[in-house]
């Protein structure tokens, strides 16, 4: 092996892993308010196809991803609207947030199969995503807004007895969880890809909700788990290119198999995940007026 | 005077009533906001709708396409009800389907020049144990090892899906099949009889009717049912009363995954007749739906069942005539689900508009 060898499939994983850090850590910072959010694919998918069509049809990139974003806080709200004002049960919820996204995407997308762009260089990307998980984490533990934030998920009776806007709180870590999920899609679409197909995330979206598991809602852990993850995608790329006899379909299983496995090496201490999850999390919170 | 928006109150009692109407609120709500999009796409929504809903099922071909695809949905619907009663979400039905598809299908490519009565029956046994042994795998991680049911069913359904791909690309394609990823046919006597002639409605239909029957029967007659809806309402209740939780969990897996392993049998040996890559246009997913707007009920999910199975015929159709992408039918699905999550509201809270003076 090397230098350059290795440098090279650093860069690989560097930017196959991108996408996942920032679906990741926002819904970590939705579940830390004590909502959880299974819609990450739909709203990936449809950051990904709006961010591709605005692409095509303008040519900015600023508006592309302004769009993209957008449509991820568009999803969100929804999803926000039912779970927070009519408190619907969270986990239906979600997957019909996904459901309705996998279908509004290959709509609005339908016609732009095939249709070739200027994809964008990564690197901006890449080196963004770990600021805003170290950006995620100093709010979280060092602000007094993260604090707060923290407390909703925990308690959320207690952090309204103390004043705070429970419902309010969450809403905006929703939202921020649709933006981060959205901004991922259009990654996808526009940097990694660069193109749009239908149901191109490829079950990304459900690797970002095990990510945040597996880092027992801490924002860093994100980081290792998403590198792990991107790692072994990468790493059955390149054993399956240096011809092992071996089925293909078996190295394309790794990563969810992975998943599965890490998944039930993480929360096999019962304890550890009673304690690091917040308490509130699937909860609905009902005011009693 | 009165306030203009409504404040939200909780109920005492869940309210039966509302309990009935909620599906029907999400649907006619659906109906409204489809226009809509019809409208904007630029459509004559009357003529839309039409095309999109009453015009796949004006015929007897379109009625009996209509319980083709209902079949699969009612089937994983009802099974999927046993684990949502305890608060269980499988979500990984789609992958128990496929299973059920491989163990059953590979019965029926073993045997593919053997006609014998008994074929077909073996391989609804094999497809329905298929279907249990990969739902229980995330049964055993839920208890043993207290992982979240969600993802690790969720990603056993890609692992199923690239061990289909494997099969039909590699061990079992056909060797007169001119390299098209696809198995053997199965024999006569590996499908499932048509019900009648010149029609695709299969005999299928009788077993989802039969096993919807026997839930009906579990579901209110059988202490087993009754601890599946005690633990789902109150897990604490339930386990003072002493009902093993786990085994309920492994029973209500090894149920849900063997009617999806039946319903993809049913598939692949009724209107298909051999295995290959897309067995299942996501009915392993939609029967999510299904469940959630057929409110876990028997009588409820045959009717949400005919309901879901008319957006796929109508988002053909809609792709036929109006060239709009048949993606627009999982719009459909969404949408209805997400009115009836919103709507639920008024099972257990009321609206009362306050008096402001």
């Amino acid at each position: 092996m090397n230098l350059d060898l290795i440098l090279g499939i650093l860069q690989i994983v560097l930017i196959a892993t991108t996408p996942l850090v920032f679906a990741g850590i926002g819904e970590l910072v939705t579940e830390k308010s004590g909502v959880l959010n299974l819609g990450v694919e739909g709203m990936m998918l449809v950051g990904a196809v709006s961010a591709f069509i605005i692409l095509v049809i303008t040519g900015s990139y600023f508006l592309a991803f302004f769009v993209s974003i957008l449509s991820g806080i568009i999803m969100s709200g929804l999803f926000a609207f039912l779970v927070l004002f009519l408190m619907s049960n969270q986990i239906a919820t979600g997957l019909a947030l996904t459901i309705f996204g996998i279908g509004l995407s290959s709509m609005l997308g339908k016609q732009y199969i095939g249709t070739p762009i200027d994809g964008l260089s990564p690197w901006f990307f890449v080196i963004f995503s770990f600021l805003i998980v170290f950006l995620v984490s100093y709010f979280f533990y060092k602000t007094k807004a993260g604090l707060i934030l923290r407390a909703v998920g925990e308690s959320h009776n207690s952090a309204h007895a103390l004043g705070y806007s429970v419902i309010k709180i969450r809403f905006l870590s929703i939202l921020f969880g649709g933006s981060m999920c959205a901004l991922a899609g259009s990654y996808i679409s526009i940097c990694y890809a660069p193109m749009w197909q239908e149901g191109m995330t490829a079950g990304r979206g459900w690797i970002a909700l095990a990510l945040v598991v597996f880092a027992t809602w801490k924002p860093e852990r994100v980081l290792i788990g998403a590198y792990i993850f991107g790692g072994v995608t990468i790493l059955q790329m390149n054993l399956q290119a240096l011809g092992l006899r071996f089925p293909g379909q078996f190295f394309s299983m790794a990563p969810y198999v992975a998943t599965i496995i890490v998944l039930v090496l993480i929360s096999s201490n019962k304890l550890r995940i009673k304690l690091s999850a917040p308490a509130s999390l699937t909860i609905p919170f009902y005011r009693g007026r | 005077m009165n306030s203009l928006f409504p404040s939200i109150v909780s109920r005492s009692q869940s309210s039966g009533l509302m309990n009935f109407f909620v599906p029907i609120i999400s649907i006619v709500l659906t109906l409204i906001t489809g226009s809509i999009i019809f409208v904007l796409l630029g459509f004559d929504p009357v003529y839309a709708l039409y095309t999109f809903f009453i015009s796949p099922i004006s015929s007897t071909y379109g009625i009996s396409e209509l319980f083709v695809k209902a079949t699969p949905l009612a089937l994983i619907a009802i099974g999927l009800s046993y684990c949502f009663k305890n608060n269980i979400y499988n979500i990984g039905a789609e992958g128990q389907l496929t299973m059920g598809a491989i163990f059953g299908g590979g019965i029926g490519i073993l045997f593919h020049d053997t006609n014998a009565f008994w074929l077909l029956p073996l391989m609804i046994f094999v497809g329905a144990i298929g279907g249990a042994l990969w739902g229980l795998i995330p049964a055993i991680l839920k208890t043993k090892f207290n992982t979240n049911e969600i993802l690790t069913s969720l990603m056993l359904v890609y692992v199923a899906l690239f061990i289909l791909d494997y099969l039909v690309v590699g061990p079992w394609k056909d060797p007169f099949g001119y390299s098209f990823p696809k198995s053997r046919p199965f024999s006569e006597s590996g499908r499932m009889p048509l019900l009648f002639d010149g029609l695709r409605v299969h005999f299928g239909l009788i077993i989802t009717l039969f096993l919807i029957f026997v839930s009906w029967f579990i579901f209110s007659k059988t202490i087993f049912g009754f601890q599946l809806k005690v633990s789902g309402y109150s897990p604490k209740a339930a386990r003072y009363a002493g009902f093993n939780q786990t085994t309920l969990v492994f029973f209500a897996f090894a149920i849900c995954g063997a009617f999806a392993g039946i319903a993809g049998l049913a598939e692949v040996s009724g209107p298909i007749g051999l295995l290959y890559r897309d067995i299942s246009p996501n009915y392993g997913f939609t029967a999510i739906i299904v469940a959630f707007l057929g409110r876990l009920h028997p009588i409820g999910i045959i009717f949400a069942s005919l309901v879901i199975a008319l957006t796929y015929l109508g988002a053909e159709d809609a792709q036929l005539f109006l060239q709009i992408p048949s993606a627009v039918g999982f719009i459909f699905q969404g949408l209805v689900l997400f009115y009836l999550l919103g709507a639920e509201l008024l099972i257990n809270y009321k609206l009362t508009y306050k008096k402001l003076l």
